[in-house]
């Protein structure tokens, strides 16, 4: 993973990996995302948080290139992204996970690791049919590594269930499936959407510890969209809160968590209205 | 895998994924003896299985097949290739091509300009070697150009335009050129396949041509499943919009796709062309193509081996059986015996209905008998012991045609009736609902087999849905929810 090309784009000062430039997106007459600037450094995990609705999500499509933004820039590694299709983004090493799981369900759990190795992998379908080297090679380099990142997950990808069908894992498996599936494609940046949606509280406990041995152990920058403080506390450098597509705060956890926009953006104007109404 | 055959409750540490994997896997087997057969192949390769197979397939003929029997097996193989072929588009990268049939059609018609007198003045005769690679390259060709266009097109869409693609085959074939391709009356007199300098010309020998074709496609898919490729296609087929995410360039796949389903195809065809020594547009018409997704389905969409058998099912019943009334007969009672003794339970019910159902049809023919000679005039369409047993118990009047369109339209009721109704009115209907059947079987679906054996696949597929939704051999899906 050290081996990658340098940055070679020069861009701003800081060595970021992503960068946004005064992004903005309409969906007609919808507002989605304004003048957005974002930064996500080397080896940095950043936090965005906001109420539904805030456009975290689609910050994550237009990175993806799910979704073409109307204004401004993307910059990764210092190329620029717009305009490239969401294949090519994902070899350029952006990785991300869904909110609402998008597994290949019909495939086996260690098979959607695999295939998430196709554009970094070479062999021509012939290759494969006659078993030669190159494709032997490959496919053992490929299952290799699907085995490794399994493992970095411990017994809860246990190697009993590499040859079930996804479908058959739980809510959080599935959730730490996707998590491997994006790390096979060999990201410089994971997006994760919701990580803990839907987890329990010692599960919850266990994804920050994971994003942070992500990050430690696997060197990838991380940006997160999550709910639940007690993620966003635990493991993020950075926050960064949305509203209605704007950015409204950016700091550290204490610092966002504790500014008035936030709490307005989360409460309502008048957060002592709610007690008065109680 | 583990299976053992305790319940799942018994091990502690069986946790929820464990036990849905579980009860998924118990799914995805047969029910008792057939299940542990199953799971006795399973534990052997892939190529072993393929290769006792062929084996039994080649020694079959050993058996002495007749002329018929032999055209029949030869039809089956052509559409067993055909949908391992469609295997590919349809059940791997799950794009519903209804064109299929035209690239087996580009193929045969590909061969038979290739190597007959159509074109020029003394014809082209090239080589087996050379104009069978040359009409594969040229499908995979022609499959890249269908699905440029339709490559952003999902699901309906994409299930419409191939559909015109097909029927644009046939009128093509039809009308564009008369003097090179013949129009309505095809081509003929093409040459022989010949293999290693020896021509085949015996259906014989084009038999065991398709086996082994058959045998090395379906070995060389196996390879091409669990590779990149084939993990691509299925990820594609599961989520384009995550494999994409995940580095997979899902149109590049999609075409690729098209292209190996149409290589397949065309490489069918050119056997197929070389074997009926003629090729006719109607040989590529809709038909063929229902039967083709009839097989795969019934097989199950995703599994070669279910493909393969799918349709040599699908062919024995519908080109062979049914194609004799005594044939057909058998199959028909066969079926109906077979579905009350899987169906029925307990024992006592299921003997109190077989009792009942010959009691009653004693009884209506005597009584019929006694009123009009003329009633029970005619006999069972069926020959040999089948007829003899049937002879007394199944009305066949003499003006068989009137009476068996108004038992036809009856039985319909009394069927929609009968899925209904509670279990107790179920198993009283049940009785006259079979003798009815029968009636009906003799008097008019036996007579009109060309239309009988088009709803008795309707009527196979229908049952397999609700048994067995994942087909013959394919395995258990779910649907993903977002």
């Amino acid at each position: 993973m050290s081996a990658e090309p340098g940055h070679g784009g020069g861009g701003p000062a800081a060595p970021s990996v992503l960068h946004l430039d005064r992004l903005s997106l309409s969906f007609g007459g919808l507002r989605a995302l304004s003048e957005l600037d974002l930064h996500v450094g080397d080896e940095e995990i950043v936090s965005m948080i906001g109420p539904n609705g805030a456009g975290k999500t689609t910050v994550f499509n237009v990175i993806t290139g799910v979704y073409r933004p109307s204004s401004g820039d993307v910059r990764f590694a210092g190329r620029p992204l717009a305009g490239q299709p969401p294949h090519r983004i994902a070899r350029m090493g952006i990785a991300r996970t869904f909110q609402s799981l998008r597994l290949f369900l019909n495939m086996s759990v260690i098979e959607n690791v695999m295939a998430a190795t196709y554009g970094n992998t070479r062999a021509m379908p012939w290759e494969s049919i006659l078993r030669l080297p190159r494709a032997r090679r490959e496919e053992r380099d490929v299952r290799a590594l699907a085995e490794d990142i399994l493992s970095f997950f411990g017994q809860r990808l246990a190697g009993y269930r590499w040859d079930q069908p996804a479908y058959s894992l739980s809510y959080a498996n599935r959730r730490r499936l996707e998590i491997a599936r994006a790390l096979a494609t060999r990201p410089r940046l994971l997006l994760l959407d919701e990580p803990a949606a839907g987890m329990n509280p010692a599960e919850t406990h266990e994804i920050t510890e994971l994003i942070a041995r992500l990050r430690d152990e696997r060197g990838v920058a991380i940006l997160v969209i999550e709910h639940d403080m007690h993620v966003v506390s635990g493991c993020s450098d950075r926050v960064i809160a949305l509203d209605h597509g704007v950015k409204i705060a950016e700091g550290g956890f204490d610092e966002v968590a504790g500014h008035p926009a936030v709490v307005e953006a989360y409460m309502g104007r008048d957060p002592g209205a709610l007690s008065d109404a109680g | 895998m583990s299976l053992d055959s305790q319940p799942p409750a018994a091990g502690p540490q069986v946790g929820a994924d464990e036990w849905v994997a579980r009860q998924a896997q118990r799914r995805e087997y047969l029910p008792s003896w057939l299940g542990t057969g199953q799971r006795w192949l399973e534990r052997v390769g892939w190529w072993p299985r393929l290769l006792v197979v062929g084996l039994a397939a080649a020694a079959l003929p050993l058996l002495g097949l007749g002329g018929f029997q032999l055209q029949v097996a030869i039809d089956a193989l052509v559409i067993a290739m055909l949908a391992v072929g469609l295997n590919i588009v349809v059940g791997w990268a799950g794009l519903l091509d209804l064109g299929y049939v035209a690239f087996f059609g580009f193929g045969a018609y590909g061969f038979a300009l290739l190597s007959s007198s159509q074109i020029g003045p003394n014809g082209i005769h090239l080589p087996t070697y050379l104009s069978v690679p040359i009409v594969m390259v040229g499908a995979a060709i022609l499959g890249l150009l269908v699905g440029w266009p339709s490559r952003r097109l999902i699901g309906d869409y994409l299930a419409i335009v191939t559909l015109f693609f097909g029927e644009a085959f046939v009128e093509f074939t039809n009308n564009v050129a008369p003097s090179v391709l013949g129009g309505p009356n095809g081509i003929v007199g093409i040459d022989p396949i010949s293999i290693f300098g020896r021509q085949i010309t015996t259906n014989g020998g084009y038999y065991y041509l398709l086996v082994a074709v058959l045998v090395l496609t379906m070995g060389v898919l196996r390879l091409l499943d669990t590779s990149r490729t084939g993990r691509a296609w299925r990820a594609v087929r599961e989520d384009p919009l995550a494999a994409a995410s995940m580095t997979i360039p899902v149109n590049r796949v999609k075409l690729m796709a098209f292209a190996f389903g149409a290589v397949v195809a065309a490489l069918t065809g050119t056997i197929f062309a070389a074997q009926q020594i003629s090729v006719f547009p109607t040989d590529f018409d809709t038909p063929i193509l229902i039967l083709v997704y009839a097989g795969l389905i019934l097989g199950g969409a995703g599994s070669i081996a279910g493909a393969a058998a799918g349709a040599l099912v699908v062919m024995v019943i519908y080109d062979g059986l049914l194609r004799s009334p005594t044939d057909s007969g058998y199959l028909f009672y066969g079926l109906i015996l077979l579905t009350l003794v899987v169906k029925l339970r307990p024992w006592r019910r299921l003997a109190v209905v077989l009792a009942a159902t010959v009691a009653l049809g004693f009884a209506t023919h005597a009584i019929a008998g006694a009123i009009s000679a003329r009633a029970v005039a005619g006999g069972p369409q069926s020959t040999g012991w089948l007829a003899a047993a049937l002879r007394d118990w199944v009305i066949v009047p003499a003006d068989a045609k009137v009476l068996g369109n108004w038992g036809y339209v009856l039985l319909v009721c009394l069927l929609i009736a009968l899925v209904q109704v509670s279990s107790r009115w179920r198993t009283i209907l049940l009785p006259p609902t079979i003798c009815l059947a029968s009636f009906v079987w003799e008097t008019r679906l036996a007579v009109e087999p060309a239309i009988t054996r088009q709803l008795m696949i309707g009527a196979i597929l229908i049952v397999m849905m609700n048994a067995r939704p994942q087909g013959l051999l394919g395995s258990r899906r779910v649907e993903a929810i977002t």
